[in-house]
């Protein structure tokens, strides 16, 4: 893994010479060093579906990459997904109603050039979510997901307030016939949940689903942590933003072409 | 009146803490709980009188904080199993008194607010027939 981590934003780019060192080295080191196999570099991780008595691992990270330029400003299919899934309703206030997605048009007022994209909770390594929380509700599951526990949430939203993405929503008012699997109510924090109880199954989250399917194909789930895994490789080869990055959050939500 | 019912009622009792009260009088009115689909609870129905909600409350943590998604004693497999169809044959809320977990918490007094949450009846509403195994 230090590999990975090691390398400067620089090199992110596609270049085969470097493959096939990393290729050589892997071979060097096992010559190098009898007994110590590097494996973890060399061969696929297999990402097996967990089966349903097995907790969460901390060998993957869940992500997302969002390719802003095939993302068009007129959809909202992700939303729209997102909501039914999760049965979030609004009472007409847009202000104060549920929202674990959202999309956001954004103008360079230099160039003129204009881009819409989805925001939603970040997902991120250090999350200020989870410091800032006094009872312990938000928290980050091995795999890398934010969530509220909100059987420990007190609805203080301080969350709200640190989270520098607005991802978090208050539900303010008793609601009825919430879906089985998404439980939700009044006076407890909320925010996207990456539809961890797809994740769980085996299937991708209901907004990147949805977008390759209705929409522009422009969301990607994925598996940071596997080098072999389809977002890896596109992070690896393209240049990818997170959004404020100088946060130092490290989000595992990335952006292309922003 | 079934012998299993002096049974439920005396253990309610205890459980509830209504010491004075004998069930074995037959004047005390408890609650008449439907039974659940299929052939057993998931675990000897004497004891999920006693223990349904630690093993909710375990499950809770096992599945929010880790991801464990085992069935047995998952909320969403009690309010599946234990769904009442209404007249129309749609399973009730827990707006409704007759609920599987409102009748006997009604009765011994307990409040839960996990109904503020969670479904208090499947996702497939019609639950005219039994559930197949
Ligand atoms: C496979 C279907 C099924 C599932 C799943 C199930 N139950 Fe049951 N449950 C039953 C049946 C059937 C009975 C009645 C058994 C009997 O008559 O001895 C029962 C009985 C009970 C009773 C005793 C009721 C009484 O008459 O006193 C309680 C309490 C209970 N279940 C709670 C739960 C809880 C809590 C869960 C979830 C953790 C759950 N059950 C899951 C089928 C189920
Ligand atoms: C404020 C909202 C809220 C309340 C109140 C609440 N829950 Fe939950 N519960 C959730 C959420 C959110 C999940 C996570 C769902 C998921 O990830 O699939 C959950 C998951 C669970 C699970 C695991 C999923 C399942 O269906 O088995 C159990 C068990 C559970 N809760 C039990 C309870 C019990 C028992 C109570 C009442 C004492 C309760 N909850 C009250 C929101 C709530
Ligand atoms: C057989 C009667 C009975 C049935 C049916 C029943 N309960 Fe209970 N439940 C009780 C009793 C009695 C208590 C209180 C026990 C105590 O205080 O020691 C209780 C307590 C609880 C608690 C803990 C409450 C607290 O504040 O500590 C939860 C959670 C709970 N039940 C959930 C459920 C759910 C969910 C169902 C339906 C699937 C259900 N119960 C069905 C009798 C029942």
């Amino acid at each position: 893994m230090s590999v990975k981590t090691n390398i400067p934003p620089a090199t992110k780019t596609f270049d085969p010479a470097r493959r096939s060192f990393l290729g050589s080295a892997v071979a060097a080191g096992i010559a190098l060093a009898p007994g110590v196999f590097l494996y973890g570099i060399g061969t696929a991780k297999q990402v097996q579906a967990r089966s349903l008595d097995e907790a969460a691992s901390s060998s993957v990270r869940w992500g997302m990459l969002i390719d802003v330029n095939r993302c068009d400003s007129g959809c909202d299919e992700c939303v729209t997904a997102c909501n039914t899934e999760n049965g979030l309703q609004g009472h007409g206030r847009p202000e104060t109603d549920a929202q674990w997605i959202r999309k956001i048009e954004l103008r360079d007022p230099a160039s003129g050039r204009q881009n819409s994209l989805p925001v939603m909770c970040m997902h991120c390594e250090d999350a200020p979510c989870v410091d800032v929380c006094p009872t312990g509700a938000s928290f980050k599951r091995p795999d890398g997901i934010v969530l509220v526990d909100k059987h420990t949430c007190i609805g203080c939203r301080y969350c709200i307030s640190a989270c520098p993405y607005k991802a978090r929503s208050f539900v303010h008012e008793a609601l009825h016939d919430q879906k089985t699997h998404a439980p939700r109510g009044k006076g407890t924090v909320e925010s996207c949940t990456m539809c961890v109880h797809r994740i769980d199954d085996d299937r991708q989250p209901a907004c990147v689903e949805a977008c390759n399917s209705k929409g522009g194909g422009a969301m990607l789930f994925g598996d940071l942590n596997d080098p072999d895994s389809e977002i890896s490789k596109r992070v690896a080869t393209y240049a990818t933003q997170q959004i404020r990055a100088d946060l130092g959050l490290n989000p595992g939500v990335r952006y292309r072409g922003l | 009146m079934s012998v299993s019912r002096y049974a439920f009622a005396a253990s309610a009792v205890v459980l509830a803490g209504l010491a004075g009260l004998t069930a074995a009088t037959g004047d005390v009115p408890y609650p008449d709980i439907p039974k659940g689909q299929g052939e057993a609870c998931v675990a000897d129905t004497e004891f999920m009188r006693r223990n349904h909600m630690s093993l909710l409350m375990h499950q809770r943590d096992e599945t929010m904080r880790k991801g464990i998604r085992s069935k047995q004693h998952s909320l969403k497999e009690c309010i599946d199993c234990h769904a009442v169809p209404g007249s129309d044959s749609i399973a009730i809320t827990i707006e409704d008194p007759k609920h599987f977990c409102r009748l006997c918490h009604d009765y011994a007094a307990v409040k839960i607010d996990c109904f503020d949450c969670h479904a208090s009846r499947p996702e497939r509403k019609v639950v005219a027939e039994a559930r197949t195994k």
